[in-house]
């Protein structure tokens, strides 16, 4: 147990009922992850694999039609571990925004359309930052803005008034304000054009570097994460199927999946067709028994369909869920 | 029958079922009542409940038990003439304005803004007054069913405009349907369960209505409605006079029956609302 | 100056096209249903013409002769039908021979303003701001309880409840008068005449409160339990911002804008409700004005009496519609 936050088999489901039928959405099916101090951890899947329900998990936000089915999620404070889903309202409400804070998917419409951004800034701050003055709040604020490069005059703005890129690095500079030691940025550029989506990742990349925290980005483009994350994690259908430095699945995939990821990324140069996984995303309501990859993996054999691969370690920090990356087989039981 | 096992769970539909049953029987049993509904002096006048007449006589000398069977039964076809007729409209009306749009639309909504703004109320009652000869069953039915499409028009048009902007519809048009087709085998399935709960809203304005327009004398008070009994017990001073169940039986009858109506259709409409059903998981 | 073009000017259209239509509509009823009633009201009067005074009786013919299509061409009449209107002349009450309808009006309707101006008011805000309690603490129990309470309030019409206010409390428990104050004393703003104001108008205004506040009660509480599932909103937990800000900065506040647009679309429904209380109670309003007026087929009077609600309907509605800026910054700027 080495990491920030520690997540252990952890099991959330969506539970939702139509017309007397219950369905269950096992959006993430048993995880184990260890996020490290100091890094950006990135998170990469397809749409739909249970990234972000994975996020709200560590987030500790887990509510109905969100269930949790086992596993725990542990956060290492002051050297201690406390496990994040037994706390109550009020114990998360003090970690949050202080120790851990979230950025949500379409920070476009985080904002009270009818008010003023800085009421909303001072709104935040002010249940967290005891015994300050507003026009205190409100300087440190502007301060912090102008750090990250943004001008102090958005605050009197309305949300309306300004870009979806703009609103973006607004949310993401909030949730910075407290110098949190995690934040949890779950697709900070999609839908936002490619000069904002720059602009925004150099936002992250300079928060991380000057508070040296962790952040974990969640994000289906693979060009993001060879850009700025450290170390990541491959999701697929609701399970980890790899882990490891950023630099070394890029350079040495292993699972098949992973594969298919990183070659589909277009490089300069490369004048040959691209090929993309074939088959459909899996189902999250029924997953295929056995390896949920196994019904689109070209390299499948007669285990695959049978037993849940774990992940097993290739090197000392890049691990695999797949049987047929295993040093020791056993393929023929 | 899941189905209905799971709205009963609902006590709104419940009781709401219940009480419809309950005083759709009571309508029915207007057609073995042992007395006439329009003719005077037939019991003793003024009498209170007692075992011979159950909620009664009134001073026209009626029992009041037999005579509200009958106001039940007719303010209910007049409520379902208004209905089911202004159904066709408001549909009419929401469908073409939603899917054909532009001009329609504009033309179309404005007449509806129109008449929404507009205190519907009154014109319905300047029309009544012309119409003299006092209404009828079927006319009172055909007036509110003229006046009341507006708003539901309005809300059916919302739907398909939504429906429209569809990725089946798209489909639909793109694999050659006709616009007829479209319409009927697609978006009448999905529209059917707002029609019906407008249907259902519509007929409980109906009959409110009804009570309003006999109050103002304008409906034939021959024909025993709640409107019109409550008239004749008022016009009698059956208040003042103490004759409690001679007012209190139309006035407690219109409130079981527009409560019922309601909660059946509030209970099903949030059955049906994906929505609604998200909010009631949660709590388990 | 945009704002003004774009928010300004196509609702004032709008109010002038609702008042033209409507107007016309008014104007083409009695030609469409026939004119048996009107034939039938002329030869009445005609036949008494001895006992009343020549000339207004006179003035009375011309008034049905233009009102109903008897006299010149279409066209005609439909240009001094408008003429008519701006003067605010409806000619000679039936009933109340030969009163001026505009005469009546005046007496009655400030009445009937008042009672529907502060009902409504109060309505409102109680029916909303209690609806988005209840809305955002939909689980508690006593929110349940409310919300039952209010399923049976509402689909009951206005007539009935008045009608169950009126036997229990003038009746039944003898709190409040039966109804029926006297106009015509002259309005002294002294202790006593407030006093009799309120006695006469609080039953009223209590079931048109009860009756509208649990409309917006109801409507609020579900605007209230989708708004809290808003971006801004989940954001806004998520980030520790304390609850009672929640409530009313982000959860109200928002929920609120609908509900303006709301009142502006059924003030036309608000207000028959406040015609058909008055009928219940004998409060000297409009409500009772035309009550009196159907029953004894005083037809310029209903006819002054809805043309007069249609210009003060859609006038409240403009109004309503100009204020709605001030709430909806999104509105205002850009």
């Amino acid at each position: 147990m080495n990491g920030l936050i520690e997540v252990e088999q952890l099991q959330t489901f969506y539970v939702l009922e139509y017309l007397g039928k219950k369905k269950t959405i096992k959006a993430v099916n048993d995880v184990t992850l260890s996020i490290p101090e100091n890094v950006i951890y990135g998170i990469a899947g397809e749409s739909g694999c249970g990234k972000t329900t994975l996020l709200k998990a560590l987030f500790a936000s887990i509510e109905p039609p969100l269930q949790l089915f086992g596993g725990k999620v542990s956060y290492l404070i002051k050297n201690n571990f406390i496990d994040a889903l037994s706390l109550n309202g009020k114990e998360k409400r003090e970690l949050r925004w202080s120790y851990i804070s979230y950025i949500p998917q379409g920070s476009m419409s985080v904002f009270n359309p009818v008010k003023k951004l800085k009421v909303t800034y001072l709104d935040f701050l002010e249940s967290h930052v005891r015994g300050k003055a507003g026009r205190e709040l409100l300087s440190l604020a502007r301060q912090h803005l102008e750090q990250l490069g943004l001008s102090p005059k958005v605050l009197d703005a309305f949300p309306h008034q300004l870009s979806g890129g703009m609103r973006q690095r607004i949310a993401i500079a909030l949730s910075t304000l407290l110098k949190p030691q995690v934040i949890l940025a779950d697709e900070p550029t999609t839908a936002l054009d490619v000069v904002a989506q720059r602009a925004v990742l150099q936002l992250m990349r300079d928060i991380q570097q000057e508070i040296k925290n962790t952040i974990v980005l969640v994000t289906h483009d693979m060009g993001i994460h060879a850009n700025i994350t450290t170390c990541m994690a491959i999701m697929y259908a609701g399970k980890i199927v790899e882990v490891g430095p950023t630099q070394e699945i890029f350079s040495n995939p292993l699972h098949p999946y992973t594969k298919f990821l990183i070659h589909s990324l277009p490089r300069i140069g490369d004048k040959m067709p691209k090929k993309s996984v074939p088959g459909a995303p899996p189902s999250l309501l029924n997953p295929p028994s056995g390896c949920p990859f196994h019904p689109r993996c070209p390299e499948i054999s007669d285990f695959c369909q049978d037993k849940v691969p774990d992940l097993n370690n290739s090197t000392q920090n890049h691990k695999v869920a797949c049987w047929l990356r295993r040093e020791s087989c056993d393929c023929n039981s | 029958m899941g189905v209905l096992k799971d709205l009963f769970k609902d006590y709104r539909f419940a009781v709401g079922f219940i009480l419809i049953c309950f005083l759709s029987f009571l309508a029915v049993a207007s057609f073995f009542s042992p007395y006439d509904p329009i003719e005077w002096l037939q019991v003793p006048r003024d009498k209170a409940p007692s075992w011979s007449n159950i909620l009664g006589t009134n001073s026209k000398g009626q029992d009041v038990f037999w005579e509200a069977t009958f106001a039940i039964r007719n303010s209910l076809i007049i409520a379902l003439i208004a209905g089911l007729i202004s159904r066709v409209i408001a549909v009419l009306v929401g469908f073409i304005a939603g899917y054909k749009g532009s001009i329609y639309d504009r033309v179309l909504m404005g007449i509806t803004d129109g008449l929404l703004v507009i205190p519907l109320f009154l014109i319905l009652v300047l029309v009544a007054m012309l119409l003299r000869e006092a209404l009828t069953l079927v006319s009172t039915g055909l007036l509110l069913a003229f006046f009341g499409w507006a708003w539901d028009a309005r809300t059916i048009r919302s739907q398909v405009l939504s429906l429209r902007e569809r990725e089946f519809t798209l489909t639909s048009v793109l694999s050659g349907n006709g616009t007829l087709s479209l319409v009927s085998k697609e978006y009448l399935p999905l529209t059917i369960p707002l029609i019906f709960s407008t249907l259902i809203n519509n007929i409980a304005w109906a009959i409110g209505m009804e009570i309003v327009l006999a109050i103002l004398g304008l409906v034939s008070l021959d024909i025993p409605t709640l409107g019109t009994t409550l008239q004749w017990a008022i016009n009698y001073q059956a208040m003042l006079l103490g004759h409690w169940w001679w007012i209190l039986t139309p006035v407690i009858l219109t409130i079981l029956l527009l409560v019922a109506l309601y909660w059946f259709s509030i209970s099903v409409s949030e059955y049906l609302d994906p929505r609604m059903r998200i909010q009631r998981i949660g709590a388990k | 100056m945009r704002f003004f073009r774009d928010y300004l000017v196509p609702r004032i259209i709008q109010y002038i096209v609702v008042i033209f239509c409507g107007i016309t509509a008014v104007f083409f009823i009695p030609r469409l249903t026939g004119q048996n009633p009107v034939l039938e009201m002329i030869a009445q009067i005609q036949s008494q013409g001895s006992t009343l005074d020549p000339t207004a009786v006179e003035s009375l013919m011309e008034t049905l002769k233009e009102l109903y299509g008897l006299k010149g061409t279409l066209f005609q009449q439909y240009i001094t039908t408008w003429k008519r209107v701006f003067a605010l002349d409806f000619g000679p009450s039936f009933f109340q021979f030969p009163t001026p309808v505009s005469e009546l009006l005046k007496t009655y309707l400030p009445w009937t303003i008042g009672l529907f101006a502060t009902s409504t008011l109060i309505s409102w805000i109680l029916g909303n701001i209690l609806g988005g309690i209840a809305g955002y603490f939909s689980r508690k129990n006593w929110s349940k309880i409310i919300d039952a309470l209010i399923m049976i309030i509402r689909p009951i019409p206005h007539y009935i409840f008045g009608i169950i206010v009126l036997i229990l409390f003038a009746y039944v428990w003898q709190l409040f008068p039966v109804g029926g104050m006297m106009l015509g004393r002259r309005t002294v703003l002294n202790w006593r005449f407030i006093m009799t104001i309120l006695r006469y108008s609080f039953l009223p205004a209590m079931t048109l409160v009860i009756l509208g506040g649990a409309v917006w009660f109801q409507q609020m509480k579900l605007l209230v339990q989708n708004v809290k599932r808003e971006d801004y909103v989940q954001y806004a937990q998520t980030g520790g911002v304390k609850e009672r800000f929640i409530i009313y900065r982000y959860v109200l506040r928002n929920a609120m804008l609908p509900q303006i647009t709301q009142l502006a679309l059924v003030l036309g429904q608000v207000f028959s409700g406040v015609l058909i209380v008055e009928m219940v109670f004998s409060y000297p309003g409009i409500g009772l004005l035309l009550y009196r007026g159907v029953t004894r087929g005083d037809y310029n009077l209903v006819m002054g009496i809805t043309v007069l609600s249609i210009l003060t309907i859609t006038t409240a509605v403009l109004i309503l519609d100009l204020f709605y800026p001030l709430f909806d910054p999104r509105i205002r700027h850009k």
